[in-house]
């Protein structure tokens, strides 16, 4: 009695939806046909060049050619254009492949109904089944397929583009060709001298900013916090109103603003040392300066943002904790490294994580202040306030150092992730998140 | 000895409004200031003194007017799409948050990780890609093309959140709705939406802002000067003049500022909640 179990299958695997139209549900069937036959025609014409694409990266440059005793510029293949191509071509194929596969597997479990007497769900039936009990699953599609397309294709296309030889100037289309490579650009970017020197430069600053800006403002954010907090201070709500204010201003301004206000020549900043008989500072023009200017800068950013976030732990620390304390005679400094202290770290661990992670991609803060300069004559296109990200930045967009971008950018991905995971698989939301409730 | 205890206190809290005033001169000084300079006529960076002589609308007026600068046009494309991204985004956030909070499904604490490492991947990694992508389909220096990939980016920055804070909301009060009868599409708009108020609140401002201030992706994207978003406008203004002409800067940073400013005085209250829910609740 499996007739009807496997012949539904059958038919269905040789055409999407003939299983189903055997089962005798028939919209459900001819939307699987119209389906089938739309990617026939699609994937007849896209699928073998893809294939070809992805693999060859193109093999015709654009070339001068004699036509009729005239010479023209005839173009060729542009590489990376064919393997985006390519890439969204696979992509659909993919889905294809699994919407295939969903509807064997359909016209199998609805075969299997009918060999036990059951009816096949009619097309109504079958709607009402998927909202009541698919429901999670086709609230994702339409989120899904934007982080497809947006989010997961680009990363895919990014790392694609380490293994190849994608820079400029011998591999820029669509003049040149560009070709697999393999480990290369890895294998340049840590051994060969002239870029390790500068990613190892560079990755040192970036870890020394990111544990730097992190501290500042978290323990200036809870400073601010603590102060504000005490017994006896009047005003409460409005230190909070003021001291909040930088961080309302939006970033983008308030970084372009402090980099005019730090100006070495015009800036106010110099103008008012010069007031009280003090020489300016170069704060955006000396390597070490600069370096101290985007630190303080970003204090400025940063810390109302900790601060609100330790204000509202603080409101949560039960008061009989305190009172006990004083019961035992502890004294304000004891009371806060014995309650409040680890209250707050304990609550705050993971955001303190994430923002250590942040700030390791911190563009922003780098680019809008000092581009990342002053310039390092031993660097490859860096300054030396330059993060990894800011470099590869600069390597992308002004340099066209396509691969090198991408070989660095894998691996600042794979720093951040891997913090940001250890991170969020430890915390309560993901663990046992149904003790909340 | 209390003598002593309070004059401990007195110190104490002299020193304490002490260090508060620096900090509250230090984080207002550079808002005042700019806000001072964009009513100090003239153009330069230096000024004698932080109060100007004379108070001026000019620059300001000349920010609509002038044929250089398009800050009105600038200002219309960037409230459009910081709108359009926005209202898009918080659905499309609203979606995945309340699939992961409410329903459990095989992929489930996969998915939640595959969101969150993705979220880590820096953006403009990806923005060749883009670039390329939108290119196929036409959509280089279109609004529409900004307005999409904010859109899709957006369940990305805030659904762990968002579905931190619906945990918390009681599954008993969705039980309750179902054996009344309620689909799962009538539960998420009748319960869930209204009770989670202040999440949306919260996603609905940070997703605003965002479109409101990028400007890598809007450079990349937008070629020409009048689809340009008020980010782009600013970065260049002081880019390819520098110091030249100060005063007009300052003008237009006090207009984009004072909108978000706005914002967030009256969701202060929201942002602090959201902030916590992102800490306590992971």
């Amino acid at each position: 009695m499996q007739r009807h179990r496997s012949r539904a299958a059958i038919l269905s695997t040789i055409f999407m939806g003939l299983g189903q139209i055997y089962n005798r549900q028939f919209i459900k069937g001819l939307i699987f046909i119209a389906v089938e036959a739309g990617a026939l025609v699609y994937f007849i014409a896209n699928l073998g060049r893809a294939f070809w694409g992805i693999t060859s990266l193109g093999d015709t440059p654009s070339h001068l050619e004699k036509v009729k005793g005239i010479t023209k510029m005839v173009p060729g293949d542009h590489s990376i254009v064919i393997l985006i191509q390519s890439l969204i071509t696979l992509m659909f194929f993919v889905l294809f492949l699994i919407a295939w596969f969903m509807n064997i597997r359909d016209a199998h479990k609805t075969g299997e109904e009918r060999e036990t007497g059951r009816p096949s769900n009619t097309f109504k039936q079958s709607v009402r089944y998927v909202l009541d009990y698919k429901f999670a699953q086709s609230f994702l599609l339409l989120p899904g397929i934007g982080i497809l397309f947006f989010t997961i294709m680009p990363i895919i296309f990014m790392i694609m583009l380490a293994f190849t030889n994608f820079a400029a100037p011998d591999h820029i289309p669509p003049a040149r060709l560009v070709d697999w490579v393999g480990f290369e650009t890895f294998r340049n970017l840590l051994v060969l001298k002239s870029w390790s020197h500068t990613f190892y430069g560079v990755l040192t600053w970036t870890i020394v900013w990111a544990v730097l800006s992190t501290i500042t403002t978290y323990f200036g954010g809870m400073l601010v916090a603590l102060l504000i907090n005490q017994k006896g201070i009047r005003f409460k709500g409005l230190w909070r109103l003021i001291l909040i204010v930088p961080y309302a201003i939006p970033q983008m301004i308030s970084l372009l603003l402090m980099r005019n206000l730090f100006n070495g020549q015009f800036g106010p900043i110099n103008q008012y040392l010069g007031y009280f008989g003090l020489g300016g500072l170069p704060w955006l023009t000396d390597p070490f300066w600069a370096k101290v200017t985007v630190i303080m800068v970003n204090m400025w950013v940063g810390i109302p943002v900790s601060m609100l976030l330790i204000m509202g732990v603080l409101t949560t620390i039960p008061r009989d904790m305190y009172e006990a304390a004083e019961v035992d005679g502890a004294t304000n400094y004891q009371k806060f490294r014995i309650v409040t202290l680890p209250m707050i770290l304990f609550s705050t661990a993971p955001t303190l994580i994430m923002q250590f992670a942040g700030n390791i991609n911190n563009f922003n803060a780098i680019y809008l202040l000092t581009q990342g300069n002053p310039v390092n004559g031993n660097y490859q296109y860096a300054g030396s306030t330059d993060l990894l990200v800011t470099w590869l930045y600069k390597l992308t967009l002004d340099q066209n150092k396509n691969n090198m971008a991408s070989a660095i950018g894998i691996i600042l991905f794979i720093i951040v992730a891997g913090f940001s995971l250890y991170n969020y698989r430890r915390t309560k939301s993901f663990k046992e998140e149904d003790m909340i409730q | 000895m209390i003598i002593g205890r309070k004059l401990a206190n007195f110190f104490r809290l002299s020193f304490s409004y002490i260090i508060l005033i620096g900090l509250a001169v230090a984080a207002i000084y550079p808002a005042l200031w700019i806000l001072l300079s964009s009513f100090r006529p003239g153009k330069s960076l230096y000024s004698k003194t932080l109060i100007p002589e004379h108070f001026t609308l000019d620059h300001y007026k000349e920010l609509f007017t002038s044929p250089v600068y398009m800050f009105g046009t600038w200002y219309a494309n960037t409230l459009k799409i910081a709108v359009f991204s926005m209202l898009i985004g918080v659905v499309l956030t609203l979606l995945t948050s309340y699939a992961l909070s409410r329903f459990r499904f095989k992929t489930r604490k996969t998915t939640m990780s595959v969101l969150l490492i993705l979220g880590m991947f820096p953006g403009f990694m990806s923005m060749i890609a883009i670039y390329l992508l939108l290119n196929q389909f036409n959509l280089l220096d279109k609004h529409l093309a900004l307005i999409i990939v904010y859109a899709a980016g957006a369940p990305l920055g805030g659904t762990l959140i968002a579905k931190g804070f619906l945990d918390t909301i009681p599954r008993s009060l969705d039980e309750a709705a179902r054996i009344d009868g309620a689909s799962n599409f009538g539960i998420f708009a009748r319960i869930i939406l209204p009770l989670s108020r202040p999440m949306i609140t919260y996603m609905a401002l940070t997703q605003f802002v965002g479109p409101w201030v990028d400007f890598i992706f809007a450079k990349l994207i937008l070629r020409t000067k009048d689809n340009w978003t008020v980010a782009v406008g600013m970065w260049d203004m002081v880019n390819t003049m520098q110091n030249s002409n100060f005063t007009l800067f300052a003008a237009g940073a006090v207009l984009i500022s004072v909108p978000i400013m706005i914002l967030f005085a009256f969701l202060q209250r929201l942002l602090v909640d959201g902030l916590t829910a992102g800490a306590s609740k992971g």
